[in-house]
């Protein structure tokens, strides 16, 4: 069976996810972080706009597509809104780390 | 094996490889600049996805503009508190069941995917259907700026609550002052010169993409986008500076756009039902809303880039 365009890149989303995740846990640096939550978040929009073309014949579906600009839209102000609050901490904390999670460094 | 689904492999392969280069990677600002890479690439699948408009936002904001955010970020980390982006080590056992997380989640995406009936249409049908009463013929703009209009008059007063609450950041002798830092850019430097050459071209670029939304992809968030662009370049390249946040003309751009949109929406409710717009005046107002949210979308996105005051009026 060879998969369709659509499974295919809505597997591609869910591994994407999957890789953010595992980066938003384990990477303590607070900009990491805000990188990790934006890769998290491009491969939720992949996955949604993915099971948007499961039938590529009719077209693709333009609600998700809607949706998912609103949401990177939205994913941009977060960020940049996190973005302002790890300058703020660190310039207080001297490090974009939070305390409980600062251990040796590498 | 057909051309194109070897291309759709391989672009999902590299777009899993820039992923995981850009989340584990040792050195922060490569990171970024894999993050940035990952984004164009992701803008490519949307193309093979038929999401054109989804494209252009992606390749504008979620590449181009996050990835200003995360270098000014890295730059302001270096300069201000000697943060090079290194991060204290996890011990072996929190990283096993992090990787046991993040595995069983994406298992799970896969295993509901894979259990999904093939060719559903979804809300396709239903778009086209009733796409002629929507005043546009680019079935993305008549979802947003029509069908669901409510999210998108949410989304612009979204994105003016995050500029407030970065805002709500500034210390207060700083209130008032310049946003983001003095540029200094060589007279003679390539930034410079691109600061005065692509400035007129992005702005024609900006309103067509905006006007050419009602019928093709494009819109006023992809414009808005270009706008801000182009006035983060003019203000790198040292040739203007950022407005004082307490001008009143600032925000005063800030709020036409959603002013607009709630305006028109209030309008309509007078007439029958909240944001409804009648067959007839569809178009003219989309446009109208279009091109006030393309206004302030730009002046709020190029703010949110540029943060909070950091130096002295």
């Amino acid at each position: 069976m060879m998969l369709s365009t659509a499974t295919l890149y809505a597997l591609c989303g869910a591994a994407m996810i999957g890789i953010g995740v595992y980066g938003f846990i384990v990477r303590a640096h607070l900009l990491r972080r805000v990188l990790a939550f934006n890769v998290i978040g491009s491969g939720v929009f992949l996955f949604l706009g993915a099971l948007g073309y499961r039938a590529p014949q009719a077209g693709a579906d333009p609600v998700p597509h809607a949706l998912i600009i609103t949401g990177i839209v939205v994913a941009l102000s977060l960020t940049a809104l996190a973005v302002a609050l790890v300058l703020k901490h660190a310039e207080e904390a001297g490090r974009a780390v939070l305390p409980e999670e600062d251990r040796e460094e590498t | 094996m057909t051309a194109a689904f070897v291309f759709d492999a391989m672009l999902c392969l590299l777009l899993v490889g820039t992923a995981v280069s850009a989340v584990a990677g040792r050195d922060l600002f490569a990171s970024i600049a894999f993050f940035v890479t990952y984004g164009i690439l992701i803008g490519l699948a949307w193309l093979r996805l038929g999401a054109v408009d989804v494209a252009l936002a992606e390749a504008a904001i979620g590449a181009g503009l996050t990835g200003v955010l995360l270098i000014g970020a890295w730059s302001m980390l270096q300069r201000r508190c000697g943060d090079g982006g290194n991060d204290p080590a996890m011990p072996v056992l929190p990283k096993l069941a992090a990787a046991a997380v993040s595995v069983t989640v994406t298992g799970m995406l896969a295993l509901a995917v894979l259990a999904l009936p093939v060719g559903a249409p979804g809300l396709v049908p239903l778009v086209t259907e009733n796409l002629s009463e929507s005043g546009v013929g680019n079935p993305v703009t008549a979802v947003l700026l029509n069908f669901r209009a409510y999210d998108t008059l949410m989304e612009s007063i979204v994105l003016l609550i995050a500029l407030v609450a970065v805002w709500a950041l500034t210390p207060k002798e700083l209130w008032g002052g310049v946003p983001g830092l003095r540029q200094h850019a060589r007279p003679d430097g390539v930034l410079a010169t691109f600061g005065r050459l692509l400035p007129p071209l992005g702005l024609v670029v900006a309103v067509y993409v905006v006007w050419a939304g009602s019928e093709m992809p494009g819109g006023a968030f992809q414009a808005g986008t270009i706008l801000a662009a182009v006035w983060l370049l003019v203000v790198m390249a040292g040739i203007a500076e950022e407005p004082r946040m307490s001008s009143r003309l600032l925000r005063l751009a800030l709020v036409v756009g959603p002013a607009v949109f709630l305006g028109v929406g209030l309008v309509g409710a007078a007439f029958g039902s909240f944001l409804g717009l009648p067959v007839d005046f569809a178009k003219a107002l989309i446009l109208a809303i279009e091109f006030a949210l393309t206004f302030s979308i730009a002046v709020t996105l190029a703010l949110l880039v540029a943060g909070t005051p950091r130096e002295g009026t």
